[in-house]
């Protein structure tokens, strides 16, 4: 019985699912792989950015004469699950690359998924900086900023006070080891006197956020590196706020300035951290970041997050490729990618670099303040890439598939 | 001093509101024997509800006022979720309801993302408790010391509650003898909603109450339950002083490991577990479960034969047409093949010692995990050949399931169930943590098969054969002395070990061939995927298995595969549309409903029916 019913089962499958591959070929596909129901705050305004990127695109025409399209999956953050669904996309769906993700073990998965099958792989968010680097392949681009060049950054701001016992608090997983590591290393050789007297690693998304603070207080550091994020953020914040925790310590918080994770904690921000960000309500008119901001709000009546950046990139990065390839099989694409440069996006001109595809976007860093019962980043600046990466031969040395 | 004392109150400030939720939890089960997996989801509830109502109702008679509300709003929908769902099953085998109350998660995950939107809420504060009291010249929030004046008024209002009033006094009555107390005229179905209910809404009030020193988001279902049935285990499953007692040790031997081992904050909760489950197997106040009451529910099962000529000549015929599936279907077909057969030989290994030992395991995913993590670990660490690397993974599991089976083997029932899964847990956050070694959750990447295994086709072929040869050499075991030894073990011990049976080293033996299976699962699913990550040793991944396991059907001997097949390709198709885990948890529940048997044993029950009507009719 066992074989008789699992048979009919993949039969009803394959009736299901026989591709409607039939239907006119007009338009150029792309693959789309994301955790819209486990990570729906993140995802939403992703896809929304790529939506409004799509609808700018295809009213100008399109890409090489035909309309842009995505194919949007769900893959339930599962990293054997998106290889399935990249699988199908590809020899099913008609889609000519995979882009998506943001938990980084689902990037890194359809990376090397990429690489052996032969496709290419934009990876949109996924923040792990061994996507481009350790793990690198020629097969997988990275657009969001690297999370090394974001801690650098910090760094070189903290690197000016006069402040040498830090302490250190980040998710207890590689994004997080990854950021401090970065940090640590990046303000040492800046600074070498500093010194590091408490990490604290609390489980990602389960923080004891009160225990937390009790712990950093009892080093008594001059400063606080900060990597939380989530409701993880929101209850450090509250207990340590409560404790005293911030008073008289500078905190650096890695991502704290995103609106993804500023706005829920409402009129509790906590003021004077020094953080990266996305300061959306802070760009003078007609500017290409203000003409972005104005654009997805009319389009879609909210306000946007870094993810709503992001896509838009992503969209905009994929017909650029596309274009400069002049065609869609894989090796055209990647050698569409391969230097490729997007000028007048809302950052300015975007480009990947050909010696580890990661893409120049760089980071937003200044200061919280509350106004009007709203935490908003000020004094802040864009800063590119350039002099926070590390140096192309530590870059070669760290890539091994090349 | 005064730190240890601060850190203390801040054990105990986290204590109250995982009291409170294990308590409802453990309410449930000493009362109903339901293992309420989605329990956490009516804590999630609990603070999203709660939020919304301190939006309306401001002040600090709002405040209270709603958290009061939020709870019986909670325990409102739990009944309901009792009534219409749970009810109808209670006849099903033992543990099916967890089946049921995985439905109920994916449910109000949907409902609660389409009711608040995706975005994280923060808690409003207490009124009037804003800041903190120094004591000792420690700072310690206002809110936490409330919260911990709380706790103790809950735990005895729920103590005088069971112990002397008369629902009390009926409802140990229920839990020591459900048959007679309905016999003497108690409705139990209204007893059991009403302890539901409550067990629902205490977990209501514990999202509530800590919504000023946290929020509601969409995580914090599953992020608690891990946390939630520790504290239940250790306390001693239905013990509420147990629960008590075990809530503020996890939560002050969790302060004090985020100060003195702060990168340990995810294995020490289960070390704990296993450490006093190994020296007290039914948690500090738990009692031991009574003979018998968790042997088969229901009628004596008719012994499983073999197939006939006509069973054995159509699966022959399958086998060829799987065979032959090569040549007509296209390459995701095929992919979707290699996934099922993985995931059916995975389902097939728990259904061996679930369905024919009796041993509910809930931590199977140690051994499909462990086996694929061993062969990717050789591979990454040591550029081993593929085909030695594959070996490796059910000879590790094999190995695993030795070593975690010689402390769990010892138990039964609940109690087995949750040593195997605080094994499971250990083994999952070693692989988490253990950067060096694991990577952590970056993962083990470019894990690929041999280059002449290295096409869809032939690894196609390749999984047919050892997915397909486990499960029927699984089949051959249960035909076997060995097989039918197992099942004795599980109907009567007693009468078993009577015969000369030794009871537990037939059960240690069978634990140990289905870590190697569901290791042979897992090795033939990393190379299929080129990586692993530690989801695939996470609860959910064991209890993917269990839910297939029931939904094929326990009793039945294709269980584990037909419920495979069936959950692989429903999701296959469901995960393409936007609602689409509200629509798998209704259709799981409705199978749950229609089908109490499982999928199997449903289809066989009606079978037995059809041909036994055609023997009557007069010829």
């Amino acid at each position: 019985m066992t074989f008789i019913r699992r048979t009919v089962l993949a039969m009803g499958a394959a009736a299901l699912l026989t591709p409607v591959a039939a239907s006119a070929q007009d338009s150029i596909k792309i693959g789309e792989i994301n955790h819209y129901k486990r990570m729906a705050a993140f995802a939403e305004p992703y896809k929304l950015g790529i939506e409004l990127a799509l609808e700018e695109i295809n009213a100008e025409g399109g890409v090489l004469g035909k309309p842009l399209e995505f194919v949007f999956r769900d893959d339930q953050g599962d990293p054997a699950e998106a290889i399935k669904i990249a699988e199908e996309l590809m020899t099913r769906e008609g889609t000519v690359m995979i882009t998506g993700s943001i938990l980084s073990n689902v990037g890194l998965a359809l990376s090397s998924h990429a690489a052996e099958k032969g496709y290419l792989y934009l990876a949109a968010e996924p923040l792990a900086d061994s996507l481009v680097w350790a793990s690198g392949n020629p097969n997988t681009f990275r657009l969001r900023a690297s999370t090394w060049i974001q801690a650098a950054m910090l760094a070189e701001e903290a690197a000016k006070t006069d402040a040498v016992k830090y302490a250190t608090i980040a998710p207890n997983y590689a994004y997080g080891q990854d950021a401090v590591a970065a940090f640590k290393e990046n303000l040492t050789r800046l600074k070498p006197e500093v010194e590091f007297v408490a990490e604290q690693w609390p489980a990602l998304f389960n923080i004891d956020a009160g225990a937390e603070a009790q712990a950093i207080e009892r080093a008594k550091p001059d400063a606080i590196f900060n990597v939380t994020f989530g409701t993880d953020l929101a209850k450090f914040v509250r207990e340590g706020g409560d404790r005293g925790l911030f008073d008289g310590r500078q905190v650096y918080g890695l991502l704290t300035g995103e609106p993804e994770y500023l706005d829920p904690l409402g009129d509790e921000v906590p003021e004077g951290w020094f953080v990266t960000g996305y300061p959306w309500y802070g760009f003078d008119e007609g500017t290409p970041e203000k003409v972005f901001v104005d654009a997805y709000m009319e389009a879609t009546g909210e306000t946007p997050k870094i993810g709503s950046l992001v896509g838009y990139l992503t969209a905009y990065s994929i017909a650029g490729a596309i274009e400069k390839a002049g065609a869609t099989d894989t090796a055209s694409l990647i050698a569409g990618f391969e230097g490729l440069e997007i000028p007048d996006t809302p950052i300015g001109t975007l480009a990947y670099r050909e010696i580890d595809n990661q893409s120049t976007m760089g980071a937003y860093v200044g200061t919280l303040a509350l106004e009007d019962g709203k935490g908003v980043m000020v004094d802040w600046t864009y800063k590119g890439p350039d002099g926070y990466m590390p140096t192309d031969e530590e870059i070669k040395a760290m890539r091994p598939a090349e | 001093m005064a730190f240890l004392f601060a850190q203390f109150l801040t054990g105990l400030a986290n204590a109250s509101s995982l009291f409170l939720v294990a308590s409802g939890l453990s309410l449930i089960f000493g009362v109903t024997r339901i293992v309420n997996f989605a329990h956490g989801s009516f804590y999630m509830l609990g603070a999203f509800i709660g939020v919304t109502l301190m939006q309306i109702l401001p002040g600090h008679v709002g405040f209270w006022g709603s958290i009061l509300l939020t709870g019986l709003a909670v325990g409102l929908i739990g009944a309901l979720v009792e009534i219409v769902v749970l009810r109808p099953i209670y006849r099903a085998p033992e543990l099916f309801q967890l089946v049921a109350t995985f439905g109920v998660i994916l449910v109000i995950q949907d409902l609660a993302l389409m009711i608040w939107g995706a975005e994280d809420r923060l808690g409003p504060r207490a009124p009037g408790l804003r800041g903190v009291w120094r004591i000792f010249g420690e700072p310690v929030p206002k809110y936490d010391i409330v919260m911990i004046a709380i706790t103790p008024f809950i735990l005895f209002a729920l103590w005088y509650l069971i112990t002397k009033t008369r629902v009390g006094v009926l409802v140990r009555a229920a839990t020591q003898d459900r048959e007679m107390v309905g016999a003497l005229g108690v409705n139990q179905a209204w007893l059991f909603t009403g302890v539901f209910g409550l067990g629902c809404a205490l977990a209501g009030w514990g999202g509530a109450l800590q919504l000023p020193k946290g929020g509601a988001d969409l995580l914090m279902d599953f992020n608690i339950i891990g946390a939630v049935f520790v504290v239940v285990v250790i306390g001693g499953m239905g013990s509420l002083p147990g629960a008590f007692i075990a809530a503020v040790l996890i939560s002050v031997l969790n302060v004090l490991g985020v100060t003195y081992l702060p990168q340990s904050t995810l294995v020490l909760m289960f070390v704990v577990m296993a450490v006093v489950l190994i020296i007290r197997p039914y948690g500090l106040l738990g009692r031991e479960e009574v003979a018998g009451e968790h042997g088969q529910v229901g009628a004596p099962e008719t012994p499983i034969r073999p197939y006939g000529r006509t069973g054995q000549t159509i699966i022959a015929a399958l086998l060829l047409v799987l065979a032959a599936l090569p040549f007509f279907a296209d390459q995701f077909l095929l992919i979707l093949m290699i996934d099922m057969v993985v995931f059916a030989l995975f389902a097939a290994s728990l259904h061996f010692i679930l369905g024919t030992g009796g041993l509910v395991s809930f931590g199977h995913a140690a051994f499909f995990g462990g086996g694929a993590y061993a062969a990717a670990l050789l591979v990454f660490h040591t550029e081993t050949p593929m085909e030695l690397a594959f070996l490796f993974a059910p000879l590790a599991a094999g190995l695993l399931a030795l070593g975690i089976g010689w402390f769990c083997i010892r138990l039964t029932g609940v109690y087995f169930a949750m040593l195997t899964l605080a094994f499971s847990q250990l083994v999952w956050s070693l692989a988490f943590q253990w950067r060096e070694v694991t990577r952590g959750d970056d993962g083990l990447v470019n894990i690929w098969p041999a280059p002449w295994l290295n096409g869809t086709v032939p690894y196609y072929y390749f999984t047919l054969i050892l997915g397909v040869g486990g499960i029927l050499f699984l089949r051959h075991v249960i035909h076997a002395p060995f097989g039918y030894a197992l099942r004795a073990g599980r109907d009567s011990p007693r009468q078993a070990e009577a015969m000369g049976i030794d009871v537990k080293r037939i059960q240690y033996a069978a634990f140990a061939l289905a870590g190697v299976m569901a290791g042979l699962a897992g090795g033939i699913f990393v190379f299929s995927k080129g990586s692993v990550f530690p989801t695939e040793l996470e609860i959910a991944s064991s209890f993917d298995a269990l839910i297939v396991v029931f939904l094929g059907g326990v009793k039945t001997l294709a269980g584990g595969v037909v419920g495979a097949g069936f959950l692989t390709v429903v999701e296959d198709w469901l995960t393409r549309l936007e609602y689409w885990r509200l629509l798998l948890g209704l259709l799981i529940i409705v199978v749950v409903i229609v089908a109490p048997e499982g999928i199997v044993g449903s289809i066989r029950s009606a079978w037995q029916r059809f041909t036994h009507r055609k023997e009557e009719t007069p010829r």
